[in-house]
């Protein structure tokens, strides 16, 4: 039986616009409205808008909010100032990934989880059945949120001048509740592509006459399709490619985000092995020689034996190699090391590289 | 609306083919390059493969993924489009300019099976 796809606040644009549209975790989302290489570019050298409303929000309240999300949370919030977000994950007992996501410190009592859409039952439940003894209230409010992202060196103008928010003083992964039209708008500065840019989330209403204004502005409307190219450009993960529950963050080569000085989490033990006694396989970079391209699924070899697998590839559109994450045994994940990847019916050679292929534009 | 031409032979697979004596020119067609989107690579035989009707050939890919390409004919390749290797996009701007391979027929009869033009559009309408 085929699930009947969510509709984001925004369908009715995309359909109006042309978009090519197309199921992704559950939404009926839309994947490029003029060509993923346009949009891309958009993005890159001055500005374009997604519609991410198929992110899940969790808000987690409560006088024991930051020792629960402590808990769950393979990052440390400790310390940080209000309005301050964080990158991480859940992690399973055995290490491995039950999402990856944002946290956003409202106050110590207080925390908002962006999560992925295709994971959001999952999430909810495992969020809620892990809260059982800590006094905190979890609510899932991904219904009541729709969200865009405006990306690109010209967001920040963007954001100011189309939709008047006062967005200068947001410093890079921090983030401000505005009150805008009676309701509560929430602007952060993150993103997904590795340029400035912001995340707004507000009532389904609000986001659609976001939408519209740029739009009228002539801002790009970019698609998931681009989303890909651009977060695999500089080396960020998508949940089921490069993280999983079979996926660790130590093999996802992300253990920068598992603090493991802090006093407890789910999966700290399994995942403090993994850093001490090293891990069997890895994602790494892989940089091929030629034209074809990697792509999901295609077997990585050495000498004729499987030794990994591509998880992203693409045909780079800033730079124009055919680059690649990809999972691979060890000792191969040395930087250097030279590989090949199968494609269709011939090898190709490749070498292990740095897995960001083009450098971020953040503003710090 | 994508273009159809009259007097080419056609795949259901979206492939079109240009007979000429018994060399047969292969490409896509414009309903499959804007189904696929920006073209970055066309993943082409050798000059002397052989090729078999219904079976790949090789592989046209867009940004975000390859599509098998199934050869119309049976035959060997006496020819590939060189151009395609440093200009992909040929394919997008004119797809059946931009042809695949040319084929040295082994078997005329094949091409019965393959649809007239006016069955193609009615069949990329449905």
């Amino acid at each position: 039986m085929e699930e009947k796809l969510i509709k984001t606040c925004l369908h009715d644009r995309h359909v109006k616009q042309g978009a090519q549209m197309s199921p992704f975790g559950g939404f009926d989302m839309p994947i490029q409205y003029v060509g993923i290489t346009e949009e891309h570019n958009a993005v890159r050298h001055e500005v374009g808008v997604f519609d991410v409303s198929h992110m899940g929000e969790v808000r987690v309240k409560g006088p024991e909010a930051y020792k629960y999300v402590s808990h769950i949370f393979v990052n440390d919030v400790t310390g940080a100032p209000d309005g301050q977000i964080f990158y991480g994950m859940m992690c399973l007992e055995n290490g491995g990934t039950v999402d990856d996501l944002l946290v956003y410190k409202v106050n110590d009592e207080e925390y908002f989880l962006v999560i992925n859409a295709a994971n959001i039952d999952k999430d909810v439940a495992w969020i809620m059945k892990n809260a059982e003894g800590f006094d905190v209230t979890v609510t899932n409010e991904s219904d009541k949120y729709g969200e865009v992202a405006v990306q690109g060196p010209k967001a920040e103008e963007t954001v100011e001048k189309v939709l008047g928010i006062p967005v200068k003083d947001i410093a890079f992964y921090n983030f401000k509740t505005f009150q805008i039209d009676g309701e509560e708008v929430i602007v952060s500065r993150t993103g997904y592509t590795g340029e400035d840019g912001f995340e707004i989330y507000g009532s389904h209403e609000y986001i659609i006459k976001v939408w519209d204004k740029l739009m009228e502005a002539g801002v790009q409307a970019c698609g998931l399709g681009c989303r890909d190219t651009l977060r695999f450009e500089v080396g960020l993960p998508l949940y089921g490619d490069e993280l999983s529950e079979e996926i660790s963050p130590i093999e996802a080569s992300l253990s920068m985000f598992v603090k493991l000085d802090k006093l407890e989490f789910i999966g700290k033990e399994a995942l403090a092995k993994q850093k001490a006694e090293g891990v069997k396989r890895r994602i790494v970079g892989l940089e091929l020689e030629g034209n074809a391209i990697p792509r999901h699924g295609y077997p990585v070899e050495v000498n004729g034996e499987v030794i990994g697998e591509i998880t992203t590839g693409y045909r780079s559109i800033s730079t124009g190699k055919s680059v690649a994450m990809a999972m691979v045994n060890k000792p191969y994940d040395k930087l250097g090391t030279e590989v090949e990847v199968r494609i269709r019916k011939k090898t190709f050679p490749a070498k292990v590289v740095k897995k960001r292929f083009y450098d971020k534009n953040y503003k710090k | 609306m994508s273009k159809v031409i009259e007097g080419l032979r056609y795949a259901d697979s979206h492939e079109w083919v240009k007979v000429e004596g018994d060399i047969a020119t292969v490409g896509i067609t414009d309903y499959a390059q804007h189904a696929l989107g920006d073209i970055v690579y066309v993943d082409m035989p050798e000059v002397g493969d052989e090729v078999s009707q219904g079976e790949e050939f090789g592989a046209v890919e867009s940004v975000k993924a390859a599509s098998d390409l199934i050869s119309p004919v049976s035959g060997e390749v006496v020819e590939v489009n060189e151009a395609l290797e440093d200009e992909p996009g040929l394919v997008n701007k004119d797809a059946f300019s931009a042809w695949i391979m040319k084929v040295k027929l082994s078997d005329a009869s094949e091409l019965d099976s393959l649809l007239e033009a006016a069955a193609y559009e009615k069949l990329c309408e449905e």
